[in-house]
């Protein structure tokens, strides 16, 4: 790549500043178009037939009687997706996941589809579909599942990563490892010694928006999809597998987001809905339900960790050693490995070890939720550093201080730091006056840290300057949480001109090139540095416009605040020509000008931060209020301070929802009993306090202008500083989240009868 | 099956839809009137994105038949700016950045406008028990409640 | 020379080596010597590598220098929200 991402410190005029969003209207007023808000002519209405079993052998499917019934125009089953995976385990899994083949492995998996000229026709087709199930032993729990007797998932399924290979087949998927030193002898070295074992339940990414698509094959090979999605680029190409497609025939235009969160970086049902179109020969309309989305679009991993951290009396840690087992669904996939890779990310460690077991479930297949992995790993260690600083008698930010990594400390996975923003963030923790706040009777206060990677990727980005001189910038990762703002801020930026002449939109699949997915906090990061590249681009043109129009040397036009500037001294009296100028003089000049870049955002900075949570438990019920919340962050740079903020506050709330209410319900026959927001309880405006949020600004060296991604991190911390809360709240160590009332109440009865 | 013939107000005009008897108003906005900002989040009246005023009242439009709305008065999102004048509330909402994916944010502002024609100062607790019914999973809900407060500040008269 | 470390999923491909030393100056040399040593490291290297140099973590860019002395890790490629 010739472009080049070093971090130079300069003064920034726009970078910084709060704009209005450019889709702020469209989406005030209603007319912002989301998955379901699109419609083509002659579209047909889908609806998904679903395994009411968590386990099961489909012995016989049949649709004669759907197809029969008057306005049904498809019905498909997996015969319809011919296996063309040919040896990809993940693409299968993503085929067997759309549509069971031979199993149903979850509540919810789907086995027929119809396409109907409307919704109540559909309804009633999916009710004529006979399956016939052989009913199967079935588990959902992850330590269950590894039980010597449990039901296999999986006959073929060995574990990977254990020498010598094990000779019989179980419900873990791999075994991983990282780590270094010995922590043995660590523990040995080792005054205190905090163990235990903490369990998370599953959750899911509760974007309001269901999946939502409009798809339309036709009969010379193309096909277009109107869809929902964090990767339009992402879901060409898997769709294009799964059905044979040719890539660039299958135009896929992606809608505006209604929130994702890692839920939408996975097809779920938009091959089904390719696939009916496909057979029926009309535009097929797919919107899933809230219930399908809960029981069949991926959330988050269970888990079960163990920790054992040791440390001197001073409080340096001497060891530490973790066990993770994460669910993954029926497929087996790197979500432990995520996990231990996280886990003592935030310290300077001498000797440490994790261990990550991948473990398959009757549940559905697990997908990315913000930071994947890491709030649950974070969870255990986190708690366990509160304990150990309790046992040590240390304040708990000043434990943390002296252990935390800083540059040059070698990563619990592997690597050793650049600069990094662990430290600064605890330091601004132990300032705050928040840490300092008097509580009352029932109150509790908890802190946590957390971690991410975030990650860069292919990216690429055109950016058009119109006759008038205005911009628009093409960009292919899909806005989720106000991208167009700080992108047409870092283009108005590098150009030199006003935020409100720069247009951002998000390209179609036909219409740029391709894109990674708006996912590991990406977005901002890995397009702001191609349009910083094709703004570079675009202004080597412009100085050779200038030139031109100066009749110069294009060595003699510099490029200074939005403007062509003739340098030296016989240039004197030349005014500068501004890209207005420029751009009104392009048809003469050499027609349209422009900046495109193709790249490889590599280089994300990982990212830190540091929560402050204040509870009151009510200890009659056993209810917990959130009453004070404190995010502290490092941004590297923050592009639109108010869209990092809100990254923050939105983080933190799904945090406090997972650490206090939300989770999976199962009954003993393997049904999720709670598939709808009624039940399955996310955080409503009542619940919540507002969140304080500090961004700090410790310059990724990786990035112009030093960004690091902001999305992921704020999910992170707060599981274990709100259960740290609540522990300090009711003088019980709480173990598992979501402390939902009924487990305060059991902790506190256990402790009445000591 | 027999449509229902219906007449009703939206946003100040004369209406007039068939629809089945089974029809939420949700899916007559939707489907057979192109009002497509109200949102089915849920259709379980749990999430409040299909959030609209029926007579004054905030209602979900997901849990309110079709034909129920006969000789009724019902505001949705498409109304609730003046021509191109943006209601107060709008406007506050871009300002404060109390929106990000926006799916929510039709419901929420259908919620806040009822709510702010019954209380013009209310307290930051009201503001947050208004609007309890209208999830959000961006925001964590602060920009959303300041964006509120400034609103109802700007509507009565007071400079911000 | 520079000094790479594989992740234990690695280990086996690589004739149970978990350090190695590898004369190469860009990523896509480093990865193309190690697959000439140890051909069964080609099918993870095709999409499921990142590499970390000094630190830095680079998915899929091949032609990224590798200065002497570094240290490297082969992470796989993780999965972000």
């Amino acid at each position: 790549m010739s472009f080049d991402a070093t971090y130079k410190e300069k003064k920034l005029k726009s970078v910084g500043t709060r704009p209005l969003r450019p889709d702020g209207v469209d989406k005030v007023t209603g007319r912002a178009r989301y998955g379901a808000d699109f419609n083509m002519p002659g579209q047909l209405v889908a609806r998904v037939l679903r395994s009411p079993h968590a386990h099961a052998r489909i012995m016989r499917i049949d649709v004669s009687r759907a197809v029969a019934l008057k306005g049904v125009k498809a019905v498909i089953t997996a015969a319809d997706l011919p296996d063309l995976t040919n040896g990809n385990a993940a693409l299968y899994a993503i085929l067997d996941n759309c549509m069971a083949r031979t199993k149903a492995f979850y509540d919810g998996h789907a086995v027929a589809a119809v396409a109907a000229i409307d919704a109540k026709v559909a309804r009633e087709a999916l009710k004529l579909i006979e399956v016939e199930y052989d009913v199967l032993p079935h588990v959902v729990d992850v330590d269950a599942a590894m039980a010597p007797d449990a039901p296999l998932l999986d006959e073929n399924l060995f574990t990977q990563g254990i020498d010598p290979a094990p000779t019989t087949p179980s419900n873990v998927g791999n075994r991983s490892e990282f780590g270094h030193g010995d922590v043995e002898s660590g523990f040995a070295k080792a005054d205190v010694i905090v163990e235990r074992s903490y369990k998370t339940e599953q959750t899911h990414q509760g974007y309001i928006e269901p999946h939502a698509c409009v798809a339309s094959c036709n009969v010379d090979g193309t096909a277009e999809m109107w869809v929902c999605t964090q990767g339009h680029f992402v879901y060409r190409q898997t769709c294009a597998d799964l059905l044979g497609l040719e890539v660039s025939k299958l135009r896929v235009t992606s809608s505006e987001i209604g929130g994702g969160f890692g839920g939408k970086t996975h097809v779920w049902a938009e091959p089904l809905a390719l696939a009916l179109s496909r057979k029926a020969g009309r535009p097929v309309k797919l919107v899933m339900s809230r219930e399908e989305v809960f029981r069949a679009s991926g959330p988050t991993s269970q888990t079960s960790i163990d920790v054992k951290i040791g440390a001197t009396k001073d409080g340096k840690i001497t060891a530490a050693l973790a066990t993770l087992r994460y669910s993954s669904g029926p497929y087996a996939d790197s979500w432990a490995e995520t996990g231990a890779m996280t886990s003592f990310a935030c310290y300077d460690l001498e000797n440490v070890k994790t261990v990550g077991f991948e473990v398959i479930v009757n549940r559905p297949k697990v997908a990315a939720y913000r930071a994947p992995s890491a709030p649950m790993a974070a969870f255990a260690v986190e708690s366990a550093i509160d304990e150990l600083a309790h046992k040590i008698g240390m304040d708990s930010v000043e434990l943390r201080i002296k252990n935390a990594a800083s540059e040059g400390s070698r990563s619990s996975y592997g690597p050793i730091y650049g600069p990094i923003g662990i430290g600064p963030t605890l330091e601004a923790a132990r300032t705050h006056p928040h840490m300092s706040a008097p509580l009352g009777k029932n109150q509790g206060r908890g802190m946590a840290c957390g971690f991410w990677f975030n990650f860069g990727g292919q990216t690429c980005t055109d950016l058009n300057i119109s006759a008038d001189g205005t911009v628009t910038l093409a960009v292919g990762t899909v806005d989720v949480g106000g991208s167009r703002a700080s992108l047409s801020l870092i283009a108005a930026e590098e150009l030199g001109i006003s935020y409100d002449d720069v247009k951002a939109v998000i390209a179609d699949t036909s219409t740029l090139g391709y894109n990674d997915m708006t996912d590991g906090s990406r977005g901002t990061f890995s397009s702001s540095m191609a349009t910083i590249s094709a703004a570079r681009n675009a202004i080597v043109t412009m100085r050779e416009r200038a030139a031109l129009m100066w009749d110069i040397p294009v060595e003699d036009v510099a490029w200074e605040e939005g403007h062509a500037k003739a340098v030296g001294a016989s240039y004197d009296n030349r005014a500068p020509l501004s890209v207005k100028d420029i751009a009104a003089e392009a048809g003469n000049t050499g027609g349209p000008i422009a900046g495109h870049s193709e790249l490889v955002a590599d280089g994300a900075g990982v990212s830190f931060g540091t929560h402050i949570c204040d509870v009151e438990v009510d200890p009659e019920t056993g209810a917990t209020r959130v009453i004070r919340y404190t995010v502290i962050q490092d941004a590297g740079k923050a592009v639109h301070p108010a869209y990092v903020e809100g990254q923050y506050q939105g983080g933190a709330a799904q945090g406090i929802g997972w650490a206090l209410n939300e989770e999976y319900v199962y009954g003993a026959d393997g049904r999720l009993q709670n598939p709808g927001f009624l039940d399955y309880r996310i955080p409503v405006c009542s619940d919540l306090p507002m969140i304080d949020t500090q961004i700090l600004e410790i310059p990724n060296p990786n990035h112009p202008y030093g960004v690091r991604g902001v999305g992921e991190t704020s999910i992170v911390p707060p599981l274990a500083a709100v259960a740290n809360a609540v522990s300090d709240a009711v003088g019980v160590r709480m173990v598992h989240v979501p402390v939902s009332p009924p487990r305060i109440l059991a902790a506190l009865n256990a402790k009445a009868k000591g | 099956m027999t449509s229902i013939a219906v007449s009703t107000t939206i946003n100040g005009d004369d209406v007039e839809f068939l629809c089945r008897a089974d029809e939420t108003l949700l899916d007559v906005l939707r489907n057979r009137l192109g009002l497509m900002g109200a949102k089915e989040g849920c259709g379980t009246g749990d999430c409040g994105a299909c959030s609209t005023i029926m007579d004054g009242r905030v209602v979900c439009s997901c849990l309110v038949l079709g034909a129920e709305t006969e000789g009724r008065e019902i505001e949705t999102i498409e109304g609730m700016a003046n021509g191109s004048d943006l209601h107060p509330l709008q406007s506050k909402f871009i300002e404060h950045a109390a929106l990000q994916c926006g799916v929510c944010t039709p419901g929420f502002l259908m919620a806040a406008k009822a709510l702010l024609a019954a209380h013009p100062d209310p307290t930051e607790k009201e503001i947050r028990f208004w609007l309890a019914g209208n999830l959000c999973r961006c925001t964590g809900y602060d920009k959303i409640v300041r964006a509120v407060q400034d609103a109802a500040a700007e509507m009565r008269g007071e400079g911000t | 020379m520079v000094d790479v470390t594989l992740w234990a999923g690695l280990v086996p491909l690589a004739d149970s080596q978990k350090h190695l030393s590898v004369q190469a100056s860009t990523i896509r040399e480093l990865l193309r010597k190690l697959q000439d040593r140890y051909p069964g490291l080609e099918g993870p290297f095709k999409n499921e590598v990142a590499v970390a140099v000094n630190g830095t973590i680079y998915r899929n860019d091949w032609s990224q220098e590798i200065p002497d002395g570094a240290e490297v890790f082969l992470m796989r490629r993780l999965a972000g929200g």
